[in-house]
């Protein structure tokens, strides 16, 4: 900023920008002004109210407040004159006289105690203490103690202006005013969705991590010895944090200031670590009992683990594990194994597995769970794009005008993202919902525009709002020509979809589609998010074409504040995608099937390579079925829990020959193992991980792995020397490093920038220069540098609703479960809040079946029935059913149904026919 | 097809399904918080109806709800939070913030039918309104329930009392009874000059010549500033200066017009309100036009019943005249908060949210309601506007007495015989308020005097001789502030006087800032003890002066300080 002012502080002339504050320029001149309401972190309005930070202003009647009083030229402060510095001592004598005696106090490392220390205020008060409110511990991992609280809004401002949870209120008047919850409910009893934006931001212990309280006392017991920056284990969005550790053991998580999260986490981020420290973990490797069956109905409880397996040495393990697989490839041929790696390990381990299974079986019969969330939006990404990454990060949505955001619930499974979304509501974006189920929970109350669709009717609902766009003129005819082919040929399909046609189809009024089909083409900045209500269909590379078209027709890509962006699932599906854990593509989406790209990594690999695409992860469960592959390895995928029509999944995992795990849990799919791996959890790794935004970041070992468990790339690298592989990584940078020299994704990576940057965004695009956040500003990487439109049809949800199943069953995920829960229900505060299996209904549905909340139901498919205990919930639309995948008491995969999309090879988890009854009558039925 | 069952009740025989869970809780049987039911939405919708709803409404469409249920159910709030689309937390903040709403939780008994309120601020506190609070406790009437409240603004009528919206003046047990009896709740509407009288009488002739041409504005602005006219709500701001301050803001501009008349002892607004109101809002058009106000929002305090409903009766009739085509008049009804009586948290209130006063710098002129430069005025203020154009600014401006300028209407009560606003030249002295009140009360010896209500600090008697005007009193740590007077006695402790005022002080902080919410609340403490900590007030006094947000905590400690700077006998 050039209008620089200038003024006096403390007898000294400083500079200063006219947005600046005093306590801001006192800071940068060396000053640190006491503060306690004021939080100079992201997003923190100053609010001025504690008055801690009082200076004096020369020719003014009072005191100012240093945190929010702007710098104006000519004046003077004086930040230490004795009136000044009276009044922030009384301020803090008003205060210590209402807190717990020091000796008690629930945090001594707390802002306020330590300023109390710093400013050399006594611990106690002249003054006579006011009425002390008693603990709220109703919350599984926050404790109230509202003795501590003084009044300083940080809580309002974190739960409200922050991360727009809504939930933290300052109610009642004077020196009654209190935090409240909702309408003053407990803690545990309101909507708190336990970001713990609060805890984080409160200054006095007030508002804390319960785990770090004695129970009775509400004492911190609990003191870190050491903290490590690092990132978050969870969803795509990789919020950076910072971990605190005593005695090898997690005590809490902070947010930290990363280009994705500006210090905010969610729940499963901040209260979700200790699954690391579960007894179920994995400790030593385990061989499974020669006279132990296979079945795939089987379940192994902790008491029976001893009966199917053995502890083994690593040794005997690896051996085991190797010569398995080898055996099966030297008789059957490298086509008979596959690999299924993870989405959840690091970039590096992604790399080796695929490079593993390539390299030493010859075969490209390798794939993750992205094939089960964004495998369709891939598909029809790179069909017109040729980049199957999103075009810009979701914190674009600061510069946009309108978001679309579609089958997604970033409320519950990006929750930070989500927090950017609501904050540019705020701002004035509009921000269009549209999804079968309702999102009250969620973003709803900042949506200008809720589309409740029928579910399984995207395109019918995005063709009519293309056929706007052609028909009322609001294409970018100029965009068009320059950056794209196929317009055409959408024209004449969109042609006969118009709204009014299609309101009977998706139920969305004419109007409507009509009305956001506007304001989409016609506002300066729009841009798109989705999730899996888009992609987990038999269409779900056409609904994915459909919103490729929106943006291409209306030039709504390339610039700030436009784009696409699928919300990718896990927290490096991305990078794993990125590194070739797919059965058609080498690293960076290169496909397997050109010849100069093969003979490319045959060069650097020294070995013949499979010319043909690999199975993926559903087709690879019917080749075993057909005896096609007979021996697995898996590292960190659960599909015994994943897969569609799971007791289908679970058979044939029991019908392999030889089946290596690798995972820190005895998940469901290790029960059918025959070689059970130890390995480490992300907090005992260190790598780089890549989030749904392109940011390659760095995530450090926190801890040590439990027991025997090992890193999971020195388990990969030792099966592969076993298999006769000449792999000799000395340290998990050269892993890295071979990344870079095959991803031209990765140019101008290095493993010391992310490690100093602790986060980089690719494309990078000079030696040294920023990431590239927005991308497709003038071209895209295909070959002629146009994107290609691509128009579809509509095609109906494989299993439509009939009379004997009439009712649409949809899974999902909750806030607090992250996939298919091997972690997160091992993860204490996580398992509290959502510790059941649940189906949601209808309040209505359940009203006229005679249901009452919390009763138990049955829920049956064509495939299998579940029992599981109802919620009542607006949410769910009347006519469908929503089950959550995360619990395995009853796996909602026993219901799904596996037809897959043509292109993607995703299944139709979002869509079944189904019916409910209650359960105690069908009990009595049976009988 | 395959009927592997697994849930809670596996297999029907009893065996755990196998999961990772503790399987310690149970879950939820409904999402997290509270379960919204149909039928509260129905009802809050039949009260407000079916939207779109307006965010800076809230506040009216809460008192839609508690005039209806006599209470704020949460159930109603719940629904009220839903069709607003704003947090539950935001509802119940601004709910619980504003004395006149009683909200209940889940399974709490609603307040009785009628709600008796006893004035328990200094002047009915001096004509024995404690007991007469005890008297009617012990009367324990069926169905209703008696509560303090902070200055009715009757002053005059002391001890006064409300029964429902019925004023009632020199309340007695009997009287209160006899209401309740006859279940007489409604606001008794006093006779005022209508809008018919006061057009006959030259009423709106100023206004229409502003608004066909005939004056200028800034020639009217000059007619102000050259009759002196101050701010009358208590800060004494020059108001021409201000119309031209607001005018230079860029546009949109607003209006808003003070008239939370709440300061303890003052009573003037009311008068002119009920009197002669049309004089109050031709005075309040002419400000609009001379600003350009494209809205003028009138807060009235909820006290004043009588005067809500002769808005309410007197504006329509105003714009079926054709005399405010170039604004729009919104009418917000305070809630019980006597903080929004300080401009910038009145602002909060007509946006809707609770009476926080706000930082300043900004301004108000510069960013006011919605952020736009608003124009804040007092009633009386406006009130004298169409008479200074009229009369002239010299008249206006001779009006005034040792020194000052201009007419000034003195609240003045407590011990004297007639109490009364004396409306009378500014700079009029205690002395000479006392005279034209007819003296002293009977068996009282005058003692001292509050010059500016509860916040201008108190004086002794051989200080009445000082002009009460602006700028005056400064020196001895009190102010005039929106001149209401109160004369105390030899029959009063100033210590006691001193409570009262900083028990009003602790119910009225906002609670927004560490030295008004903690120090009001220590002070009383304090203040409570057989013998004063002079110490620890002073020190009290002097963090709440320095370090308060607004007005309210820099002043709330004047009246202590007075006492021990003036009446240190009391304290012995």
């Amino acid at each position: 900023m050039t209008d620089k002012i200038t003024f006096e502080l403390d007898g000294h002339q400083v500079e200063a920008t006219p947005d600046e504050t005093i306590w801001q320029v006192a800071q940068r001149h060396g000053t640190t002004i006491p503060h306690l309401c004021y939080n100079p972190a992201p997003g923190y309005r100053a609010d001025g109210n504690c008055r801690a930070c009082m200076v004096e202003v020369e020719g003014e009647r009072v005191l100012a407040a240093s945190c929010q009083r702007k710098c104006t030229p000519g004046m003077k402060v004086k930040t230490a004159s004795e009136r000044a510095k009276k009044s922030r001592d009384m301020v803090f004598e008003l205060l210590v006289a209402d807190q717990p005696a020091k000796s008690d106090c629930h945090d001594p490392n707390s802002k306020f105690w330590t300023w109390v220390g710093n400013m050399g205020v006594a611990t106690t008060s002249r003054y006579p203490a006011a009425h002390k409110s008693a603990p709220d511990v109703s919350h599984a991992a926050i404790a109230v103690n509202l003795d501590a609280c003084i009044n300083c809004g940080l809580c309002v401002r974190a739960c409200r202006e922050v991360q727009s949870n809504d939930v933290i209120g300052m109610a009642f008047r004077g020196h009654n005013s209190k935090v409240i919850f909702d309408f003053d409910a407990e803690m545990g009893n309101s909507t708190c969705v336990a970001c713990g934006e609060c805890v984080q931001a409160c200054p006095t212990g007030a508002l804390m991590e319960s785990a770090l309280l004695d129970k009775t006392t509400q004492k911190r017991v609990a003191f870190e010895t050491s903290s490590v920056d690092t990132i978050c284990p969870y969803c795509g969005v990789g919020c950076q944090t910072t971990v605190h550790v005593a005695d090898d053991k997690v005590l809490y998580v902070d947010g930290r200031d990363g280009p994705a999260n500006n210090n905010r986490l969610c729940v499963k981020g901040r209260f979700g670590f200790d699954y690391i420290h579960h007894p179920d973990r994995l400790t030593k490797p385990l061989i499974r009992r020669a006279d132990a069956p296979k079945s795939g109905t089987m379940q192994i409880s902790r008491e029976n683990v001893d009966k199917v397996f053995r502890e083994a040495t690593w040794e005997e393990a690896l051996d085991v594990a190797a010569r398995g697989l080898k055996t099966i490839a030297d008789r059957d041929g490298g086509k008979a194994i596959a690999g299924f790696g993870s989405a959840k390990g690091s970039n590096e381990e992604a790399y080796l597995f695929q490079k593993f299974i390539r390299q030493g079986f010859k075969t490209n019969n390798v794939d993750h769970c992205t094939r089960l969330c964004h495998a369709s939006s891939v598909a029809a990404l790179m069909e017109g794009l040729n980049s199957g990454a999103v075009s810009a990060p979701f914190t674009a949505a600061k510069d946009s005008d309108c978001i679309i955001v579609i089958g997604a619930r970033p409320a519950e499974n990006h929750p930070v993202a989500a927090t950017y979304l609501k904050a540019a509501a705020k701002r004035g974006a509009k921000l269009i919902v549209m999804d079968p189920r309702g999102q009250n929970q969620g973003i709803a109350r900042y949506a200008s525009h809720i589309l409740n669709f029928k579910p399984g009717r995207d395109v019918a609902l995005l063709n009519a709002m293309l056929h706007v766009i052609v028909e009322e003129g609001l294409t970018d005819i100029q965009y068009l020509q320059a950056h794209t082919d196929g317009f055409e040929a959408l024209k004449a399909k969109v042609a006969g979809f118009s709204p009014e046609k299609m309101e009977a189809v998706c139920g969305v009024p004419a109007a409507t589609i009509r009305e956001v089909a506007r304001l989409y083409a016609r506002s300066e900045r729009s841009i798109i998010f989705w999730g899996m209500g888009v992609s987990q269909h038999v269409h779900g590379t056409d609904n994915s074409r459909c919103l490729i078209a929106l943006a291409l027709s209306t030039g709504q890509i390339g610039r700030p504040g436009t784009g696409l962006h699928p919300l990718r699932g896990q927290n490096n599906v991305q990078g794993a995608s990125d590194a070739g854990l797919i059965p058609m593509v080498y690293p960076d989406y290169r496909s397997v099937e050109d010849p100069a790209v093969r003979a490319e990594y045959e060069a650097l690999w020294k070995t013949e390579l499979d010319p043909k695409r690999g199975l993926t992860v559903i087709e690879i469960m019917h080749a075993i079925h057909h005896d096609e592959i007979k021996g697995c390895y898996i590292m960190g995928e659960n599909p015994a829990m994943s897969d569609p029509d799971v007791q289908h999944a679970r058979a044939a995992l029991a019908h392999l020959e030889h089946l290596v795990v690798q995972d820190i849990f005895l998940t469901e799919t290790a029960w059918h193992a025959d070689v059970v791996l130890p390995a480490s959890a992300h907090a005992e790794k260190l790598g780089t991980f890549s989030n749904t935004n392109r940011q390659v970041q760095m995530g450090r070992p926190v801890v040590n792995p439990p027991g025997d468990a090992r890193q999971d790339w020195l388990i990969i690298q030792d099966l592969a020397q076993r298999i006769g592989l000449d792999w000799n990584y000395p340290h998990v940078s050269h892993v890295f490093a071979e990344m870079v020299s095959v991803m031209p994704s990765l140019r101008h990576f290095t493993w010391d920038r992310i490690d100093s940057e602790d986060s980089l965004t690719y494309p990078v695009e000079h030696e040294g220069g920023q990431g590239s956040e927005i991308i497709f500003a003038n071209t895209f990487p295909t070959k002629s540098g146009r994107a290609k439109i691509v128009p579809v049809d509509l095609v109906a949800p494989n299993e439509l609703p009939d009379a004997e199943f009439p009712l649409v069953l949809t899974t999902g995920r909750l806030l607090e479960h992250w996939h298919t829960g091997s972690m997160t229900r091992r993860a204490s505060k996580l398992d509290a809040l959502e510790p059941e299996a649940i189906v949601g209904l209808n309040p209505r549905e359940m009203e006229r079946a005679g249901i009452a909340p919390g009763e138990l139901v049955t829920v049956t498919t064509r495939r299998g029935t579940l029992t599981l205990k109802t919620r009542s919930d607006r949410d769910v639309s009347p006519g469908m059913v929503f089950i959550p995948f995360a619990f395995a008491e009853a796996p909602a995969n026993v219901l799904t149904n596996p037809q897959v999309d043509p292109f993607g090879k995703i299944p139709e988890f979002k869509f079944c026919a189904c019916k409910v009854e209650k359960a105690a009558a069908s009990l009595v039925a049976a009988e | 097809m395959n009927d592997m069952s697994v849930g809670p009740k596996n297999n029907g025989n009893g065996e755990r399904a196998i999961h990772p869970g503790e399987g310690r809780r149970n879950a939820l049987t409904h999402p997290k918080g509270r379960v919204l039911a149909e039928a509260e939405l129905a009802s809050v919708k039949a009260l407000i109806g079916e939207g779109p709803y307006e965010r800076p409404l809230l506040i009216e469409y809460l008192h839609l709800i508690q005039d209806a249920e006599r209470c704020l159910p949460v159930g109603h709030l719940h629904a009220l939070a839903e069709l607003m689309r704003i947090p539950m937390a935001e509802v119940f903040e601004v709910a619980t913030f504003y004395a006149h709403f009683d909200v209940v939780g889940d399974g709490e008994p609603r307040p009785a039918k009628i709600t008796i309120r006893v004035c328990d601020s200094l002047s009915c506190m001096l004509a024995g309104s404690e007991a007469l609070l005890l008297a009617l406790e012990t009367e324990k009437m069926a169905d209703v329930r008696i509560v303090r409240a902070p200055c009715l603004g009757a002053c005059d009528k002391a001890p006064a009392v409300e029964v429902g919206h019925h004023n009632v003046a020199h309340a007695t047990v009997a009287t209160v009874k006899a209401l309740v009896a006859a279940n007489e709740t409604d606001a008794v509407i006093p006779d005022y000059r209508k809008l018919q009288a006061y057009e006959a009488d030259g009423g709106y002739a100023m206004l229409r010549q502003c608004l066909d041409g005939t004056r200028k504005v800034d020639d009217v602005i000059a007619a102000l500033s050259d009759g002196g006219l101050r701010g009358l709500g208590g800060a004494g701001f020059p108001t021409g200066r201000k119309w031209g301050l607001v005018r230079q803001a860029k546009g949109p501009r607003l209006m808003a017009v003070n008239g939370d008349e709440g300061e303890p002892g003052t009573f003037k607004d009311r008068k002119y309100l009920e009197t002669n109101p049309h004089q109050f809002l031709e005075g309040m058009l002419i400000a609009a036009w001379a600003v350009e106000a494209t809205d003028v929002f009138i807060y009235m305090r909820d006290e004043y019943p009588a005067v809500l409903e002769i808005l309410a009766y007197e504006i329509p009739k105003l714009e079926q005249a054709g005399l405010a085509k170039h604004t729009k008049i919104h009418v917000r009804r305070g809630a019980g908060a006597y903080i929004c009586g300080e401009e910038s948290a009145m602002i909060e209130s007509i946006e809707g949210k609770r009476g926080l006063p706000r930082h300043r710098p900004p301004y108000v002129a510069q960013v006011g309601i919605f952020n736009q430069p608003t124009l804040v005025n007092n009633v009386e203020t406006l009130y004298w506007v169409p008479q200074i154009l009229e009369k002239g600014a010299a008249w206006f401006a001779g009006l005034g007495t040792n020194g000052a300028k201009g007419m000034r209407s003195y609240s003045v009560s407590g011990r004297v015989k007639n109490p009364a606003v004396v409306l009378t030249a500014a700079g009029t002295t205690a002395a000479e308020l006392i005279a034209h009140c007819g003296g002293m009360a009977d068996g009282h010896t005058f003692k001292g005097y509050l010059p500016g209500g509860a916040s201008g600090g108190i004086l002794p008697a051989n200080m009445a001789d000082i002009p009460l005007d602006f700028g005056q009193l400064e020196k001895h740590g009190c102010f005039v502030g929106s001149h209401a007077v109160v004369i105390l006695s030899d029959k009063d402790d100033m210590k006691d006087v001193a409570l009262n005022l900083m028990r009003f002080f602790e119910d009225e902080s906002c609670g927004q800032c560490t030295p008004c919410r903690n120090g009001t609340e220590k002070a009383v403490k304090l203040m409570t003890a057989k013998t004063w900590d002079k110490d620890l007030l002073s020190d009290l006094a002097q963090v709440m002066r320095d370090a308060s947000i607004c007005g309210l905590g820099q002043a709330a400690s004047n009246p202590l300080a007075s006492v021990i700077k003036f009446f240190p006998e009391d304290l012995a």
